[in-house]
């Protein structure tokens, strides 16, 4: 651990401040609440929203995972984490079982969440409605308002242009049916796991200034219209290295001449089925 | 018959300079008023005041609801007035880039406001949007175009379309056809004159041409200065004016 730091690089007011915002975002599930985001030693676009909530929320006996795009080894996984484990002195792990506290990038993890777990999501743009509608004060209006006829024109739009709803990240949710959320980028392959998720669920989008939290056991409705339902991805393939067929897959490609292997995106997960591991 | 909204000694100040002053009229059921004057005499003021986009200095706009009830408009919360826009109201901007959502398509355009209401079902709110351009003379095979792709008479229409869809009692309609050339403003007026009494629409519309109003309004309202100068059934005023500014006024249409 570096001892010029904090524990955790913040500052205790800072910790704090964040701290109360969170308890705010958990009491009103889906509310975009305002916090005061401090310049972090990464660029924004780099999680400085999910470090800061991550920061907050660590304490000294706290397992960190990061993980970017399902992958520990890549380097925003491994640089987030190095980071806490030089200002905090904490203990990291790549095993989503072994994990109290998980950053993400991107993906929530194919391993079922428990009770004890927090899952801390990076977000870029918090506001679900920002493309449809630039202007802040109306967003708030139609989010207070609960006015949320503007979203299914995006998704109106998807299916009159590719006969179906081609959104396959970042898709819509609706938060204990009050809410209008944006999960963070994740593929809408993960929204399911939003869903009555035993774990407490943090957003954080620094460059933005809001946080957001889905608690235990919320309910989460991804959007939809009666006669196109929401569904989700599917592979025609295994994937190729542990075989599993029920979970994400990124397809890569492998040399100069086109060929593709499909493999999970979550590479714990991956590695925890793959045939030497299971026997 | 019991009247749709009531407009008392209503005014509207901008810091020491009058917007409108004064005003008060009754509106009826499937009835189209006329507000006419000219630039700069408290017309879109005065609309803007009634439809609640502008908080009025004094007076009062009553409106009665579908279920009968008076509704104070100046005492209406934001989502009351949110609502009632939503669900009772359309409003025509004079730009139909002002009221049209310029990048979605045709098609989302119509449908926006069946989902503000609660539509959640793609065939169906395909299937009025079409039956809706095919009303307002657009060809439904455009429907996944881009508005930023039509002439500004077809802009217009789709406004119209856009606003009209729901069905809403009463439309607030702000020049709808200046800035058009005078063969598409005459299409706009006769489509305008069919819809509003086949869905028996009350309107408000502001206009600073007279052969509009006597075209589509039984009642017209004349402003100068944000005053009401002479109000009346629109053939008395334009054949008989009383006051010397509407005599101004119709015979400079007239030498034209």
């Amino acid at each position: 651990m570096t001892p010029r730091y904090n524990f955790a690089f913040l500052d205790e007011d800072t910790k704090r401040m964040l701290r109360r915002a969170l308890l705010k975002a958990v009491a009103i599930p889906g509310y975009q609440v305002p916090f005061g985001s401090r310049e972090m030693p990464l660029p924004y676009g780099w999680g400085t929203g999910g470090i800061q909530v991550t920061a907050a929320l660590l304490g000294p006996d706290d397992v960190l995972k990061v993980i970017d795009q399902g992958a520990d080894d890549t380097t925003n996984a491994v640089n987030i984490r190095r980071f806490f484990s030089r200002v905090a002195g904490i203990a990291t792990t790549e095993r989503t079982a072994d994990a109290t506290l998980i950053q993400t990038r991107h993906r929530i993890p194919e391993t079922s969440l428990r009770e004890d777990q927090i899952l801390v999501f990076q977000v870029p743009e918090p506001e679900p409605l920002r493309t449809l509608e630039p202007r802040e004060a109306e967003t708030r209006t139609l989010h207070a308002l609960a006015d949320y006829g503007l979203m299914h024109v995006k998704l109106y739009e998807d299916i009159a242009q590719y006969g179906r709803i081609a959104t396959s990240y970042d898709y819509p949710v609706l938060v204990d049916g009050r809410f209008l959320t944006s999960p963070s980028p994740i593929p809408k392959f993960d929204n399911p796991k939003l869903d009555r998720s035993p774990a407490l669920m943090l957003f954080g989008a620094g460059r933005e200034k809001r946080l957001y939290a889905i608690p235990p056991y919320t309910r989460v409705e991804s959007l939809a219209f009666d006669d196109h339902p929401f569904e989700l991805q599917s592979w025609e393939h295994h994937c190729a290295l542990c075989g599993s067929n029920d979970s994400y897959l990124d397809e890569v490609v492998v040399d100069d001449s086109g060929t593709r292997m499909f493999v999970c995106s979550d590479t714990d997960y991956c590695s925890g089925h793959r045939p030497e591991a299971r026997a | 018959m019991s009247a749709l909204l009531q407009v008392r000694d209503l005014s509207l100040h901008y810091g020491p300079r009058v917007g409108c002053e004064d005003v008060s009229f009754d509106l009826h059921p499937g009835e189209l008023l006329c507000i006419v004057g000219e630039s700069g005499s408290g017309k879109s003021t005065l609309l803007n005041a009634v439809a609640a986009q502008l908080t009025p200095t004094a007076g009062s706009v009553r409106y009665r609801q579908r279920d009968g009830e008076w509704l104070e408009l100046g005492a209406l919360s934001e989502a009351d007035r949110r609502r009632l826009a939503r669900e009772e109201w359309g409003f025509v901007t004079q730009n139909p880039r002002d009221g049209l959502r310029l990048n979605v398509s045709a098609g989302a355009n119509v449908a926006e406001r069946l989902m503000a209401l609660g539509m959640r079902h793609y065939s169906q709110l395909r299937a009025t949007a079409r039956h809706w351009l095919e009303r307002v003379e657009i060809d439904p095979t455009r429907i996944d175009d881009a508005p930023t792709s039509f002439s500004g008479g077809m802009q217009q229409r789709l406004q119209i379309a856009r606003t009209l869809v729901t069905q809403p009692r009463l439309v607030f309609m702000d020049e709808p056809t200046a800035g058009l050339d005078v063969s598409v403003q005459a299409r706009i007026l006769d489509l305008l004159r069919r819809l509003v009494n086949e869905l028996g629409l009350a309107a408000v519309m502001v206009t600073h041409d007279l052969a509009v109003a006597r075209l589509l309004a039984a009642r017209t309202i004349v402003m100068q200065g944000g005053r009401v100068v002479e109000t009346g059934l629109t053939d008395q005023i334009l054949d008989d004016p009383q006051h010397p500014y509407t005599q101004l006024l119709v015979s400079s249409v007239l030498t034209t």
